[in-house]
Parts: structure tokens; sequence; C-alpha cells
């Protein structure tokens, strides 16, 4: 019943998605309103249904039907009740409809904006989003159907289905396999909504782009009306990849955080030509230039959100995350190929009309190196690329599967990072238009001289790394340049309004978000950059088998084995949990309880490492292997992560600049322009 | 403003070049890493059967090998850290496993067929969880003249529960 009021409701929202895209086309064709109006009330209308049958879904995965293949493959009685929520996403076919639903509650909020200034956008934003919405309602609805019941064929073979085969009797299991272990964790549960959102909001700003496009509106129009939209997505993104980071570090029981795995990498693309959007499209807005190379970089965004979605849910390439490969792989692929030709032909009809008549004057102007910047973050898109798809290449060509592997990108993107953090520091610090070496110098050598006496400091302490050395520098500089920026401009503001202090950063921060919110996500950057050096540069690892009393020393610390327990839990988890004692340069530090988790029903184990976290450095220890008959021995593997905690503490002050810069500014400016085309009225009624 | 029009306007054709110039710079610099990168740090991806086919010439490269795990070969020595295990010939493409039936189906068939190419590997670290019989080891390291593959680094998956087994009536 509810099965068939989830499905019903898919149904319809594909259906309405086409008759949305037809409507729009022809109310443009035939410059009937109405039209479009009802094309955009369809597109308003897909949140509410898609939101019927999410629900329906998490009803049937709460109630515990596991009549539903789905239902049956992500959940199991012994899971609690918000795992059964959250398990909507823990499946290829759950996480499709998921991925549909956040896609409509975009695409519903974006039609209830005010279109009075640009209603020629609204059929094309309303095309653009429905086709993106009606491909995944298509590949819910034909091919990866969440709502598909288990049927006993005749012969014995069981299928699954939505509508019962002839002859079929319905198959009722009595408990589910449950949701995979690694899946049963806060991150796991929030990093792939967060993820997704990033994912569809990008699809907003590509519509208004390509509606820009279709209409030969080439103003600023399009980037001004996304300017939100696209720091939103960004947000969401950068949260879904921290967050994701960070359940890597908690569970995957590696030590590390990112391990170049084409699914990271899969999500990662889109935040770097996002990234270089959100800088280039200040260029556009402040020089009129670079229209071109925003459009090429909101196309690539799009493309590379669906090819991310693609990666992540086809299987085509081997992977942590991956599910098991299915038949959405080529359909993707002709969706991702049509989309590419067709925005690009757009692109290219209207390069004319796009061309801007201002020329880049100087190499080091500030428009220059974010042109500059961009270029680095491409160059690091072609890197990921290019790692992902060279097993696939060289398979071809050579007949021979040559895969890279972590060191390949490490390799080939700290340049250009480095390159990257230089720029973060000097940009700000250019002049727009002209900036000649004495100018930009001028500026630049206080805080180069200041940030020396990091490394210096560093090297006298006993670094010899020269590539820590570098990235330490790069760190100070950025972090100097960025403080100064911010105290030069508050105690501008104090001097010249009487402000205090506090005050005038308080007000200086709410008059400029974006702006002083950049500073806020760079100096995140800077905090992530000194743990990523750290954990990459300085980590240290060993392993050993202990008896009871028997310690293990690594760095500064010594770990005593105390004892080992093994229980069985309620929830069906077998449990081998270990205690151990900390000694930092002697003394006791406290007791750590690495574990294993062993889980009955889906066989499958968890490690869990015990953790002891400073700003220093952390001690990350995990229980690997143990003699089950006596508690005796127990092997362990342990990991010293030094300035590790800076990455999560940079990854948290990124994600609070992120938010000033999203926030909505005061709105002076409407107000004032109301004001002003008040007075008339206002003189003449007195 | 105008002046820095007049001016912009004659040294259009210079600057062009300066930045077109810078562009080439940076576009050279990302090949040339990607290019070393790719040859430093390749890694060939080869099944068993290839590996004992092609034998010397591949010694001392780094190699990337899957194979399926033989239950009753695994044996580990939790002192010294040292795990031993032979794993079972598998077909490197999905074409060909899924024309087999599914990565559970080929992974089943090649341990339980005794001429299939096995190949002896031994690996120094400590033994994965998901290490036991017809999981798929894929395995990073060196051939050795002994002819025993000398594994770095060992990834395991096993066929995933996720879409993929449909409940056998053996099961039910």
């Amino acid at each position: 019943m509810i099965t068939d009021l989830g499905y019903g409701a898919l149904a319809i929202t594909f259906f309405l998605t086409i008759y949305g895209v037809l409507a729009a086309i022809w109310g443009v064709r035939t410059r009937r309103p109405d039209w479009i109006d009802s094309a955009r009330n369809a597109m308003l209308l897909t949140f509410p249904l898609l939101t019927l049958s999410c629900l329906s879904l998490i009803y049937l995965l709460v109630n515990g039907h596991y009549e539903v293949e789905y239902v049956a493959s992500v959940t199991s009685t012994r899971m609690p009740l918000y795992l059964r929520i959250t398990a909507l996403w823990g499946g290829q076919a759950g996480s499709l409809l998921f991925w549909s639903w956040l896609m409509s509650a975009f695409a519903s909020a974006v039609t209830l904006r005010n279109w009075q200034r640009d209603r020629e956008f609204l059929p094309w934003v309303v095309v653009v989003s429905l086709v993106t919405l009606g491909f995944f309602l298509g590949l819910t609805l034909f091919v990866e159907n969440p709502f598909d019941r288990l049927w006993l064929l005749p012969g014995g073979l069981a299928i699954k289905s939505f509508f019962a085969p002839e002859g079929a009797i319905p198959y009722f299991q009595s408990d589910g396999k449950g949701l995979n272990p690694l899946l049963r964790h806060p991150g796991m549960i929030i990093h792939p909504p967060m993820l997704y959102l990033g994912f569809v909001s990008f699809v907003i700003p590509f519509a208004f782009a390509i509606a820009a496009l279709i209409t030969n509106r080439t103003d600023d129009r399009w980037i001004q009306i996304t300017r939100r939209w696209s720091l939103v997505a960004w947000l969401f993104l950068s949260l879904g990849l921290i967050l994701g980071g960070r359940w890597a570090y908690d569970v995957l029981g590696w030590g590390g955080y990112w391990g170049w795995d084409p699914v990271e990498i899969a999500a990662f693309m889109p935040w770097l030509t996002g990234t270089a959007f959100l800088h280039s499209v200040m260029i556009q807005e402040k020089r009129g230039m670079l229209k071109h190379w925003n459009m090429i970089l909101i196309i690539l965004t799009y493309n590379l959100v669906i090819f991310g979605t693609f990666l992540t849910r086809s299987g085509v390439l081997s992977s942590v995350h991956a599910f098991a490969q299915s038949a959405i792989g080529p359909l993707f692929f002709i969706y991702i190929g049509a989309s590419f030709v067709i925005s690009l032909s757009l692109l290219l009809q209207r390069w004319q009309d796009l061309k801007s008549d201002l020329h880049m004057t100087s190499l080091l102007s500030r428009e220059a190196l974010f042109l500059l910047n961009n270029l680095l973050f491409l160059g690091i898109l072609v890197i990921c690329f290019w790692g992902v798809i060279f097993p696939l290449i060289s398979e071809i060509i050579t007949g021979q599967k040559v895969t890279v592997g972590p060191p390949f990108y490490e390799r080939a993107t700290a340049p250009l990072f480095a390159g990257l953090l230089l720029l973060m520091g000097i940009a700000p610090l250019a002049a727009w238009r002209h900036s000649t070496v004495q100018t930009l110098g001028k500026a630049v050598w206080k805080p180069t001289v200041v940030s020396l006496f990091v490394p210096l400091i560093g090297f006298l302490g006993g670094i010899r790394n020269w590539a820590a050395l570098l990235g330490f520098w790069l760190a100070a500089f950025v972090a100097c340049v960025t403080l100064y920026e911010y105290g030069r401009a508050v105690i501008a503001r104090s001097r010249s309004r009487g402000e205090s202090l506090p005050t005038a950063f308080w007000n200086l921060a709410g008059r400029n978000r974006r702006r002083y919110g950049g500073y806020i996500i760079h100096l995140g950057v800077v905090l992530m950059a000194i743990g990523i050096i750290g954990i990459e540069l300085f980590q240290k690892e060993t392993q050993g088998t202990l008896a009871q009393g028997e310690e293990l020393s690594l760095g500064p610390y010594t770990m005593r084995f105390e004892s080992l327990a093994v229980f069985d839990t309620a929830d069906g988890r077998n449990v081998a949990r270990a205690v151990v004692s900390i000694y930092k340069n002697g003394r006791f530090v406290g007791e750590l309880y690495p574990r294993r988790d062993y889980y009955y029903e889906s066989q499958q184990p968890m490690t869990i490492p015990g953790l002891r976290s400073t700003m220093e450095d952390d001690f990350y220890v995990l229980l690997v292997d143990w003699q089950p008959i006596s508690s005796a021995g127990a092997t362990f593997k342990v990991y010293q992560n030094p300035l590790v905690n800076w990455l999560w503490l940079g990854g948290f002050v990124f994600i609070i600049g992120t938010l000033v810069a999203t926030w909505p500014e005061s709105e002076k400016s409407p107000a004032t322009v109301r004001a002003r085309r008040r007075t008339p009225l206002a003189a003449k009624a007195s | 403003m105008e002046q820095t029009a007049s001016t912009s306007t004659i040294s259009v054709p210079a600057n062009r070049l300066k930045f077109l110039i810078g562009g080439l710079l940076i576009v050279a610099a990302v090949i040339y890493l990607i290019i070393t990168s790719t040859q430093a740090s390749a890694q060939y991806f080869m099944t068993v059967a290839e590996l004992q086919e092609k034998g010397a010439q591949v010694l001392g490269r780094d190699l990337r090998v899957s194979g399926a795990v033989i239950g009753d070969s695994i044996q580990y020595d939790p002192q010294t850290l040292t795990l031993k295990f032979t794993v079972a010939h598998v077909p490197g493409s999905n074409k060909e496993i899924e024309a087999e039936g599914g990565l559970a189906a080929v992974l089943h068939a090649a341990v339980t067929d005794p001429s299939r190419p096995r190949l002896q590997v031994v690996y120094q670290g400590v033994k994965p969880d998901l290490l036991r019989n017809e999981a798929q080891a894929i395995m990073t390291g060196k051939l050795g003249e002994d002819g025993i593959f000398y594994a770095e680094e060992l990834l395991l998956k096993c066929p995933t529960k996720y879409e993929e087994a449909l409940p056998e009536q053996s099961e039910g």
C-alpha cells in the first residue's frame, strides 16, 4: 500500500518533469506566459510529491517491510530507528531517490524567488532544472527502483520487480541484511547529504548560465542572481568533503583522512571548478572580463557534478565507496555527453556576444593573479581527471591496465597547491588593473620578512624537511597577509568612525561579507595546510604484537597493553576491546580503548581506533588482531599524527568563513533605493 | 581614464603575448608534473595468469595483481607479522566477470578449481580483517625471482551484499 503510494508519487513526478519541460518550451515558442507559469507550477510541485515518495520509503524502512528488496538490503530488525531512517541513502536506489528529492527542493525554492526583473530566464531555468531532475527520476523509476519488491518465481528463483511477474508469489523475508557497518557512523550519516546538497545546488547556477546563453543576456545578471546559490553549493560541498575526511579518520582505520580514492576525487573535482568559479566571477563583476571563462567553469562544474554522482553510483571504478556495478553507467555516460555538447555549442554560438572590450594589462594585477589561481585549480583538476581515467585510457591504447596510486596525486598536485597558497598571500595585496613589481614588492616584503621567522624557528627546532619548511613559510605568509589586511581595515574604520576596535571588526565583517568571509576562509585553509603538512610529512607508525603488560614505543609515546575483553552486545555485535595505557615522555596521560566490532548479520568487522588528540599530535591505536583463547597477546598498529587537529580546526574556521560570506548582506542598498523612490511620492503627499 | 585606455590599446599585442607565454608555461608545468608523476608511480594491473605468462619480464616492476584468496592457504605469524597465502586467477575485466556470473561466482569458481593458475603471496604486516576464503585480494608489490609475490600493500574486497545477492534458494 505504502509501496504503491511512494512509487506512484515518484511516477507522477517523473511525468510532471516531462510536462514542465514541454510546457516551458511551448510557452516560449508561442509567447504565452500562462504556459510558462504552468511549467513553473509543475516545478514547484515536484518537491511535495517527492517528499511524499521519500516519506513512504522511510515508512517502509522504519517498519521493516522486508518484502521490499531495498528495505531488506539496507536495514535489519536490530538497527536503531535513526539508522533505519538514514538507510534512505545507504544503498544505490535509495540514494538516487534522495538525490532527486534534494534537487526538487532546490528547484522548488528557485521558483519562489521574485522573477519580475528577469522573467526571460524563467522558462529556461525550469527546463534545465527539470531535465536534470527528470534524468535522475527516470533512473530511479526504470533502472534502480527502491520500491521494487521481491518475488518468487515458480522455478524457485527470486527476482526483484515492482509489478508481480506472471505466476510469481511475493517473497517475504523475516529480516534484512542490515546497513554496512562502515556506514553506521554519525559522520557517514551527514556526509552524503552534505555532498549531495553541494552537488544539486550547483545545478541552479548552471541553469541560470544556460538561460543567459539562450536568451543572449550577456550582462552579469545571471552571476548576481546565482552568487548566493553558488556559495551555498560550495558550502555544502566543502562540508561534505571535510566530514568525509573525518569519517575516514575515525572509521576506516588506516590512520589517514584522504586516500585519493576515485570516489573522493569524484567529489573533489566539482569542488575545484566551483572554487575557481567563485573566484573568477568576482573578476567579471568588478572588471567585466572572463565572461567565456565563467561559462566554461560552470558548465564543467555541472558536468562534474553529474560525473561525480555517476562515479559513486555506477561502480565503474573499484573503490571502497562504490556500490556494485549496475546498468546505470551507460545512461550517465550518454547524459553527460549530451549535456556537455549542448552547453558548449550554446556557448560557441554566443562567443562573439560575450566578448569584453577590456583586456588585462598587467601580469601582476589582481585580476591576472585571479586568472592564475584559476589555472592552478584547473591544473589540479586535470591531474585528478587524468589519474581517474588513466587506467581506462592505458587499457584502450596498450591493452595493459595501468593504475596510478596516491603517490601520483601527491607528487603532481603538491607544487600546484603550494602555488595556490602563495597566490592566496599575494593576490589580496595586488591592485586591480595595474600593478608592478615595485608596488607589489612594497606591499609584500613586510609580511614576507615576518613570516620567515616561522620556518626559521622550525629549522632551529630540528626540522630538515625542505618541503615542510616551505609549506610552513607559505602558511605563515598567508596568515600574516590576511591578518594584516584585517587589522588595517579595522584600525582605519575605527579611526574614521570613532568606533571601538571590536565594534569596528564586527561592522566590517558585516559590511563586506564576501570579502571578509573570504579572508576567514583563507585563514581556515592556512590551518588546514598546517595539519596536512604535519600528518603527510611527519606521520610515524609502528606495529607490534604485545603480551599483557608489554610495551610499545613510538616517538615520545609508550603504550602498555593492559587487558582485552571479548563480549557480545544486544544489538548483534561481537566486540573485542583492549585497554592500553598511554605514557608520554614517561608520564601517564590516559587509557585508550581500541576495539573491533564484528557484525554478525552482515558478517563484517569494523575497527574503531583509540584516539588521544591534542593540538600537538594525535596518538592513534588500532587493535588489529588478538589471540582468541587466552587474552595473552594482541597486535596493535599505532600512529603518531602530528598537527592533524589543525586540519579539523581549519575545516571549522573554513566553514564559519563560508557562512559569513554566504549570509545575506544587511539589505541596505535595496532599502535606500526604495527610500529614494518613495521620496517623490512622499513629497507629493506632503 | 582615457589615458589608461589609450596605453592599453597600444600595448595589447605585447600584453597578449605576455599572457599567452605565462599561460603556456603553466600548461607545460602541469603536463610535466603529470608525465613525471605517472612514470614514477604507475602500477601495472595484471591477472595471475598474465603474471605467470610474462614472469621474468616484469621482475622488479611495480605491479598490481588481483586474485581470489584460498582460505586454507592463509598462514599468519602474529609475532613477526608475516602473512602468507595463495591466490587463484580471476579474470581482469569486468565484462568477463559479468559473463561468468558476477564477482561472487567468479571468486568461488576460482578457489574451487585447482587447475587455475595460482600465486603465492608474502606480505609483511597485520592480517587484514577481510582476508578470508573467496575474498578478492588486490596486491601491490613486486614479483620475486623465486616466483613469490612480495606485496607491499594489500587491499581486500568482499563481494558486497549490496544489490548483489538476491536470496538464493540454498540459503532460504
